[in-house]
């Protein structure tokens, strides 16, 4: 099994704790002038999403996660299910609604979505940093008012609803920033 | 620990102020120091001999093996890639690696200790130097792996007037006062409620769950390794927090290449200077018994075995010069980039070292 030596500690490692994968979001170095190294690492457990401390020596290691990123399209929603296929393999994955969390709001049929994998299981998954969706319902527009700052609220094809500028209307297809949710801009295709 | 991105960004991650500041406080080391008589020398960055410590590691260079000296029409590239400028990996294995065969190994100094006092046993009475100096592994916002050290020695000086020149040199950088003096035993005994010198591994175990502190596995009965765990989590951070404070009087167990005073229980001519939680300095009233030191060489080297870490050599020169006589004085430590920072205000090395090891 491989692990990771404190010489190889740095934010963003992915490690294996009590069977769990947890992602390492610090990592400080402390030491006496003349003393024993220790590294104070705060470490997020990827199921959960709880954070744990922990305190290395220097020398000490920990096992690396049998963590995955595949490129799958997203083919469906079943209930309270998420249906994936990997490009490459044509196997299908099933996430779950808690583990899709806010991301729904970008879920289009065939969009390529990254998905984390730990010991061959889904976790978790990443749309597309920018998608476009389709305005289904939302107040009229008010001609001629190209302001940004002004915004309201618009519904889109995934049924989620995000505020636009004043000037968008029904049909009109919109980029979204999936990582803040914030429009971006009117596209025509 | 180093950033993974294409090395793109060549500029500074310090500020040209702090840069600036840099200098001046350089200045005021060389005035401060010039202005009592003492002699600035210059000693081997790169040596056969390194300071035998348990826990510094000193990047290791091996002699370019002669098969690699002149390969017809191999350019530069592959000899750099394969020639003796790569640093040996320290690592921790259960058989550790022998140190690279033959003549020719040489050491990064962590330090530059052992040339310093050679110079004081061929007739140095008061020196000073701002080195260069390397440790292997250290990376963080309060280490570099490359920084700058500041080290002087004064034959004659006791700790306490070592501890006194020591206060100085911060008050003519820092302007914070002199240093408040306190024992390591009483900012033990402060701070986290054990006595140092006399709990056992087991009592220092109890204090750590008592202050509810995450502990690292297998430090098992070193007493040394609580003591730093302690130190780092509960008192370094309170010291000196409004004047300057200078912790003395170590263990022995940590005594380095410091005299024991032969008390009960003994302890280590050794103190520390603090400025707002940090580590600033580590000074010695030094140990000049050769037969002591070959001692302590041979305890280190087992503990760095067991450490599962490659030994380092016990033989020096600084062996042969305190064979011939090192005559009585305390020597000290300073990490001048921790002094730029301070006086900055700054949080990180980052901000006053031009291009840290990240970017170096």
């Amino acid at each position: 099994m491989a692990s990771y030596n404190t010489s190889e500690f740095k934010k963003g490692l992915k490690v294996q704790l009590d069977g769990d994968p947890y992602i390492m979001i610090e990592c400080n170095f402390v030491k006496p002038g003349k003393g024993q190294a220790l590294y104070k690492c705060k470490l997020r457990n990827l199921l959960r999403g709880t954070v744990l401390d922990r305190t290395y020596k220097s020398g000490d290691s920990i096992e690396a996660a049998e963590i995955e990123e595949i490129q799958a399209q997203f083919l469906y929603r079943q209930a309270d299910h998420f249906v994936f296929m990997d490009n490459e393999s044509y196997e299908q994955y099933e996430l779950t609604a808690e583990q899709v969390d806010d991301a729904w709001k970008y879920l289009k049929e065939s969009m390529l979505c990254s998905i984390i994998l730990h010991n061959g299981q889904p976790i978790s998954m990443t749309p597309p940093n920018h998608v476009v969706l389709k305005v289904e319902y939302c107040e009229p527009g008010a001609k001629g008012n190209t302001a940004t700052n002004v915004t309201k609220p618009c519904k889109v094809d995934t049924g989620a609803e995000f505020p636009c500028p004043a000037f968008i209307n029904m049909g009109d297809l919109i980029k979204i920033d999936t990582r803040t949710g914030a429009y971006i801009e009117r596209v025509k295709e | 620990m180093r950033d993974e991105k294409p090395p793109s960004n060549f500029r500074p991650t310090a500020s040209w102020e702090n840069l600036a500041l840099r200098a001046e406080l350089l200045r005021k080391v060389r005035a401060f120091f010039d202005g009592r008589g003492f002699l600035e020398v210059e000693t081997p960055i790169l040596s056969a001999d390194t300071v035998v410590d348990r826990h510094l590691d000193p990047f290791v260079l091996s002699p370019l093996p002669a098969n690699l000296r002149s390969v017809p029409g191999e350019g530069p590239g592959v000899r750099a890639e394969q020639g003796s400028c790569t640093p040996q990996p320290l690592t921790a294995s259960p058989h550790p690696n022998p140190l690279p065969k033959g003549e020719g190994t040489l050491f990064l100094q962590t330090s530059p200790e052992f040339a310093m006092k050679r110079l004081l046993a061929a007739g140095g009475s008061a020196i000073y130097q701002v080195a260069k100096v390397f440790r292997q592994g250290e990376f963080g916002p309060l280490h570099n792996p490359e920084f700058t050290m500041v080290e002087w020695y004064r034959v004659g000086d006791s700790m306490a007037e070592g501890i006194q020149l020591t206060s100085d040199l911060c008050e003519a950088l820092l302007s914070r006062g002199p240093a408040d003096r306190v024992s390591y035993r009483q900012v033990f005994e402060r701070h986290v409620g054990v006595d140092p010198l006399t709990a056992e591994a087991a009592e220092l175990q109890a204090a750590a769950a008592r202050w509810n502190l995450e502990v690292p596995e297998g430090l098992g009965d070193d007493r040394d390794g609580w003591l730093d765990l302690l130190l780092v989590e509960r008192v370094q951070p309170r010291l000196g927090l409004g004047r300057p404070t200078i912790v003395y009087d170590y263990p022995a167990s940590q005594a380095a290449l410091s005299r024991v005073r032969p008390e009960n229980p003994p302890v280590a001519e050794r103190f520390e200077l603090y400025v707002d939680g940090i580590e600033l300095a580590n000074g010695y009233h030094e140990l000049v018994d050769a037969a002591e030191l070959r001692r302590r060489n041979r305890e280190v080297n087992a503990r760095r075995r067991a450490d599962g870490k490659i030994a380092l050599p016990e033989h020096s020169r600084l062996l042969a010069a305190m064979d011939f006589g090192l005559p009585p004085c305390t020597g000290v430590a300073l990490g001048f980039d921790r002094v730029v920072m301070v006086a900055a205000g700054a949080k990180s090395l980052a901000e006053v070292i031009a291009f840290p090891f990240d970017r170096a």
